[in-house]
């Protein structure tokens, strides 16, 4: 299957900065992938994103070499609106993309920049709020919303532009764990419905590593670790790295190395117990 | 220290969002306090630093009431760091923001120099000195706010949503922090979705819900109470689930947590 992200050779360094913020880097997502991006804070992770969505180099100038593809494009020699229509970004805090006085109006704005046509709008503005189950909210003032549902908005108007990559920037941080574990579904949900990728900078992973295909940790602007949720978290490099494993993640590691344990998979807390159990006896 | 008496407060859209809430924090507490979005755990803090005023009840502060007192008088005693940290920086330099509220005080600068130092230092900021607060990513940027109001001392300190964008490493120095303001005697609250984070200190805590205060009490009962977090739409961490879930399978040889909790450690080994 064809990549929908190949990034290689990358190397970008903020105009007076001291040091390289990505450096050598190379990374391949298939389709439908969903890969998560850790690393410790003032890893590169944001600026990494930047180089997908085009805002590295058209918006930020500075020294760039390599290349990023993005389906197929080469994100430096395509213009902002051709990325936009490849690549949908979604903020940690959805405050700062939602803006219209309408839910609906607020997911058309980007289909409106682009200019396409007013049934093509309704049409792919009303298929949006079906996938994420917000058709009620419809008339509704974005301000007026939870923040949950707030995400759902924010994420309905990237879903709108129809990306084959969507890039989730830390998405769950603001959200109550309910709330949360919904939007990972969701995630896992659209993945599977309409083929889309995801690369997710995620702090929080005891959700995330359920529906996620491939970890990646960065490191000083370099890749450090990649490989399953389950390599990566059972490595013993993760916590040097500053990756949260979660707290049950670890007890089945440990579980693990004494053999008691076999399971290929992360499991959950309830999951484990019933392994646990199985073996006890 | 602070003391909430029947507090109600509703936002101009008419949303209740504090609805008859009693609550007191004594000196020197850790308390975290916990709930789905939109619980009104924000608006609490509001209005313990006199930002907010309550509609109907009254808000007490070192024994002082907050409609009576300037929010500048509060916040000598009172520092919080607002969950999104970029409505708290506006200063040219890291080193500026960080002397900006101590100068304020009236601290004398020699004074001011060494707790700027010391807040760098302890938050891993030296580096950025002389940047501008805006080239600092999300998780430095909480840092910065939470040195800034540690510089000052205050007697309370408010951490919102203080883990949001922060690696395990800092995380775990945050909870070193905490610790730190606890054993020398601050009061310390807390509000933050990330369970597994407060799970470890222990603390006090109080579970809101639709502006009310839900369940208030040691860490280790409220945790386990599934029918209190269940309603809250709060998470158990993943450790009290799981050794509950070991003891409640059918069959189970554990009598209880604890007694699943030794096996599964002894196994490790």
């Amino acid at each position: 299957m064809a990549n929908i992200l190949e990034i290689s050779g990358l190397n970008f360094r903020y105009p007076d900065a001291p040091k390289k913020a990505v450096a050598d880097f190379d990374l391949s997502v298939p389709e439908q992938e969903i890969v998560v991006l850790a690393g410790p804070s003032g890893c590169g992770k944001s600026t990494l994103l930047r180089t997908v969505n085009g805002l590295i180099p058209h918006m930020y100038t500075g020294d760039y070499s390599g290349e990023v593809r993005v389906a197929g494009s080469v994100v430096k020699e395509s213009t902002m609106r051709e990325l936009a229509q490849k690549v949908g970004f979604l903020f940690q805090n959805p405050e700062n993309q939602i803006f219209m006085f309408t839910v609906e109006r607020d997911i058309a704005f980007g289909l409106e920049n682009l200019g396409v046509p007013r049934a093509e709008m309704r049409r792919r503005v009303d298929e949006a709020m079906r996938l994420l189950e917000i058709e009620d909210l419809a008339l509704r003032a974005p301000h007026e919303l939870s923040d949950g549902q707030k995400q759902r908005v924010a994420l309905a108007g990237v879903l709108a532009m129809n990306p084959r990559l969507v890039i989730l920037d830390e998405p769950t941080s603001l959200l109550d764990p309910r709330t949360a574990a919904e939007l990972v579904g969701l995630v896992g949900r659209l993945r599977r419905d309409l083929g889309t990728s995801f690369v997710v900078v995620e702090h929080r992973l005891d959700l995330l590593v359920k529906v996620a295909d491939r970890m990646v940790v960065m490191s000083e602007g370099r890749k450090a670790l990649e490989g399953t949720p389950r390599e990566v978290l059972f490595g013993d490099e993760a916590e040097a790295y500053g990756v949260s494993v979660p707290s049950v993640t670890k007890v089945q590691k440990m579980l693990a190395a004494d053999g008691a344990l076999t399971t290929e998979r992360l499991l959950s807390p309830g999951e484990l117990a019933q392994d646990v159990e199985g073996q006890r006896h | 220290m602070i003391e909430f008496q029947d507090v109600t407060y509703v936002h101009q859209n008419g949303v209740r969002a504090l609805d008859g809430v009693s609550l007191s924090i004594g000196s020197g507490e850790t308390v975290a306090i916990v709930g789905e979005n939109g619980a009104g755990k924000t608006t609490l803090v509001k209005h313990v630093t006199g930002l907010l005023k309550p509609a109907t009840g009254n808000v007490l502060v070192d024994g002082q009431n907050t409609r009576e007192t300037s929010t500048a008088q509060l916040s000598r005693k009172v520092g919080v760091a607002f969950q999104n940290p970029d409505h708290q920086l506006f200063s040219e330099s890291v080193e500026e923001e960080m002397s900006f509220a101590l100068r304020n005080f009236g601290f004398p600068p020699p004074l001011v120099e060494q707790r700027v130092k010391w807040g760098l230092e302890l938050f891993g900021l030296e580096e950025y000195r002389k940047s501008s607060p805006l080239v600092l990513s999300g998780g430095e940027k909480k840092r910065l706010t939470l040195a800034c109001i540690l510089a000052w001392d205050p007697e309370v300190v408010i951490l919102d949503e203080p883990t949001v964008g922060q690696d395990s490493i800092q995380k775990e120095k945050l909870s070193g922090t905490i610790r730190m303001l606890t054993s020398s005697g601050k009061t310390v609250v807390v509000v933050s979705h990330d369970i597994e984070f407060l799970w470890p200190m222990q603390p006090r805590v109080v579970v809101m819900k639709a502006g009310r205060v839900l369940g208030d009490g040691p860490a280790a009962r409220l945790m386990q109470d599934r029918g209190l977090l269940e309603s809250a739409r709060v998470a158990q961490p993943q450790l009290v689930e799981f050794y509950e879930h070991l003891v409640e399978r059918p069959n189970s040889p554990f009598a209880d947590p604890l007694e699943a909790r030794r096996w599964v450690e002894g196994r490790a080994r």
